[in-house]
């Protein structure tokens, strides 16, 4: 048993704090106010190897592991959560689904310039009437000949408005309910796929977020992930790994509003001393601490494990929903421990309050997870 | 990184967790009920090599490390969290006589640790210092070539069952100096007082110590003089990854009784795991347990490798501590009035993890530990 990084590991970990203290954080709160896609900042991302972490590089990725990429994703969500979930998404939700399910074929079309950032994903599984319940999709794929004709809406999809490609959950057969879905990979400059308006959001206020609109869209058979039917397996299997994206995120959010909140406590005093040397501010930051840490532990587990293609899906669910829950606790004391200037925008603690709030909701609810660790338990 | 165990690892896991379910388990409950000191689990406990786990085998220790040591004692604890603590302490003294002892006192005491001949026990806490340790009032006055010990100690678990017990003691008031020693029981002047009355952990020895003019050799002492405080602190660093894996132990219990309950319990025509609200209780509780083993191996690993792990051990400790006590809670909870009765075992649970917040540092110690090395 050893807790400590590899080589590899701690170099991605050094270049990627780095990159994010310098070139993320200054402009975290401007992205947010304007609700700006920080494009300048994915370009980067890209020469970086940061949007394809655990692709093989034959397949155009950084060919790293997941405990690679769960560590960049915490320093990246440390300076800006919305560019965090920018890169989860492209990696986790678009990368790692065509890299597992995909032909040859497909990977080399579509797998290549995603992996490399030269392109951006998107992943259409939530409805608006599938959110929780994904497996009661309504959009619906008809086979014609060798292509699949494709109808429905999507909802609440993150980076929609700037995705070249997009993994698309269908019906293609609703009297075998969630096994009758059928996952695509479509090109979404193709006839008759519209992206909805931008929604307005409590936070990750720079990562785009819109609908799709999907109307007779004809999909080439061979652009299909597994077989008919598999679109479940896929989505659950690349969940299982998109939640120790969002997990290592809420845990950069957590780190945010440690580490602002800690130097505010040392600089600002009251009563004669700084505030840090109160109890009251001190448990805050110790329990901050701890459990920052706890959730580290939970998250790097999880990605140790499918790193060694290991089951991890309790392990992933509880990854999440501690990270999650965490986050927010430690976004509430942050923004305690700033009093006033924590709840104006001159200080980061109140966007840290709002970037948190999504992760107990994405990529499965804390809900979602509590059912699934549940499951596990109780199936013993 | 690498979160599998080491083979050893696993063979101490095993082996310890057929003992704790074999031996001490069906015989917890009644140990409970009597309050009666589990005299024949500590010796089974030597029989395996489980009482000098952080020395070598020279000193008749089985040096299995922090890791195999924090694996060993959650499963006793999981088994009974009385002859866990007792574990715990004995081999606390153990290591800190290692660490800090001469040849000759590793020579004396360390066999007769190991080998169960009797409990170890680490006498810090007294009346008026209880999370203020540096306070204590003990007095040992240089007399000839010996000193003489004044003061008394409280709260001492496995005082009445330690064939040495480790005494901090001031040796200079201005400025104050502490040091420790090593004392044997029937030293003159040296009393034990009567056992305390536990909500919990009834089978661990807990007394009073009280010293009356109680005559100890110079060769006693345990490390230099006015070192007692450091030979404290690093010794409750590492007992706080034990009394952290004790509380995962004994809440692992709690949960599996738990987890089991919901399966066969059926109301509203259903298994009581079908519900939700249940499901919510045994989720959490499963993830802060897994979350809570992750620090305390992350803080033994630590020790394993020489590094400091001060801050971390109280995260082990604050952590595993607080929610194990969150998920006894649940489990009583979750079987209703059945986890109220002495027929089932959560309520024991329950009572017996309550301490772990509190002894070898409170979760409020702990949280001043951690937050002076964030703010440092």
């Amino acid at each position: 048993m050893t807790f400590d990084l590899t080589e590899e590991q701690r170099m991605i970990q050094d270049t990627a704090r780095e990159f994010a203290r310098k070139e993320i954080m200054p402009k975290a709160a401007e992205l947010d106010e304007n609700s700006r896609f920080p494009a300048e900042l994915i370009g980067r991302m890209a020469e970086l190897g940061f949007m394809g972490i655990a692709v093989p590089e034959v397949y155009g990725g950084a060919g790293m592991d997941n405990v690679c990429y769960a560590i960049a994703m915490e320093e990246i969500s440390r300076a800006c959560a919305s560019t965090g979930v920018i890169m989860s998404v492209n990696n986790s939700l678009a990368c790692d689904p065509i890299l597992k399910f995909g032909s040859e074929e497909v990977k080399r079309e579509y797998l290549v310039p995603l992996a490399s950032g030269k392109k951006l994903g998107c992943f259409g599984l939530t409805e608006p009437g599938a959110g929780s319940d994904a497996g009661s999709q309504k959009t619906t794929a008809v086979r014609d000949g060798d292509f699949y004709v494709v109808n429905g809406t999507k909802n609440f999809i993150t980076n929609a408005p700037h995705a070249d490609t997009c993994v698309l959950f269908t019906m293609t057969d609703k009297a075998k309910a969630h096994k009758g879905i059928t996952a695509f990979v479509v090109d979404m400059k193709w006839k008759g796929i519209t992206v909805g308006k931008h929604e307005k959001k409590m936070g990750i206020k720079a990562s785009p977020t819109a609908s799709i609109v999907f109307e007779d869209v004809r999909v080439p058979a061979k652009n299909r992930l597994g077989n008919d039917g598999d679109g479940f397996k896929v989505a659950m299997n690349t969940l299982d790994g998109g939640r120790i994206g969002i997990a290592s995120q809420a845990l950069g959010i957590a780190r945010a509003s440690l580490e602002d909140a800690l130097a505010y406590a040392k600089d600002r005093k009251q009563f004669g001393q700084a505030i840090c040397e109160f109890q009251a501010i001190q448990w805050m930051l110790a329990d901050m601490a701890t459990e920052i840490d706890a959730a580290r532990l939970l998250i790097w587990r999880a990605a140790w494990m499918k790193d060694r293609k290991m089951r991890h899906s309790k392990e992933s669910a509880m990854a999440k929903l501690y990270a999650s829950e965490a986050a927010m606790r430690a976004a509430v004391k942050g923004v305690q421990i700033h009093g006033g200037y924590g709840y104006i925008k001159e200080y980061p603690a109140e966007r840290h309050f709002r970037d948190a709030k999504i992760t107990e909701i994405y990529e499965g609810t804390s809900e979602i997870q509590r059912l699934i660790i549940a499951a596990a338990l109780l199936k013993g | 990184m690498d979160f599998h165990p080491t083979d050893e690892q696993l063979q101490v896991e095993e082996m310890v967790r057929n003992l704790a379910r074999k031996e001490f388990a069906p015989r917890a409950a009644q140990i409970d009920e009597e309050s009666r000191y589990p005299a024949e689990n500590h010796r089974m406990l030597a029989e395996l090599g489980l009482l000098g786990m952080l020395y070598p085998a020279a000193y008749g220790g089985s040096e299995a490390g922090p890791v195999a040591y924090a694996i060993a004692l959650r499963e006793v604890a999981s088994g009974c969290a009385s002859t866990g603590v007792g574990m715990a302490v004995t081999n606390m003294t153990g290591e800190a006589i290692f660490r800090y002892g001469s040849e000759e006192q590793r020579k004396r005491y360390l066999p007769m640790l190991s080998g169960g001949k009797g409990a170890g026990a680490f006498a810090l806490t007294e009346p008026g210092a209880g999370s203020d340790a540096g306070g204590l009032s003990t007095f040992a006055r240089q007399d000839g070539d010996g000193f003489l010990l004044d003061g008394s100690k409280v709260f001492i678990t496995n005082g009445e069952h330690a064939c040495v017990t480790i005494v901090m003691a001031l040796t200079q008031k201005s400025p104050r100096k502490i040091s420790a020693f090593l004392v044997e029981p029937g030293t003159p002047g040296f009393s034990i007082g009567k056992r305390e009355r536990k909500m919990g952990l009834k089978g661990s020895d807990t007394v009073s110590l009280s010293f009356e003019e109680c005559r100890v050799p110079k060769s006693a002492m345990l490390g230099a003089p006015g070192e007692g405080l450091k030979i404290a602190l690093s010794a409750l660093d590492g007992g706080r990854i034990g009394i952290a894996s004790q509380a995962i132990g004994i809440a692992r219990s709690a949960l599996s009784a738990a987890t089991e309950y919901a399966r066969d319990r059926r109301q509203f025509g259903q298994a009581i795991g079908e519900f939700q609200a249940i499901q919510w209780k045994l989720a959490d509780a499963a993830t802060e347990l897994d979350a809570a083993q992750l620090l305390a191996f992350r803080a033994a690993c630590m020790k394993e490798k020489g590094l400091p792990y001060s801050k971390e051990a109280s995260m082990a400790k604050l952590f595993a501590t607080e929610a194990g006590n969150r998920a006894c809670h649940a489990a009583v909870q979750v079987l209703g009035g059945y986890g109220y009765i002495r027929e089932y075992p959560v309520e024991r649970h329950l009572r017996d993890i309550r301490v772990t917040t509190i002894y070898e540092g409170t979760s409020e110690i702990q949280r001043l530990v951690i937050s002076r090395a964030l703010c440092r």
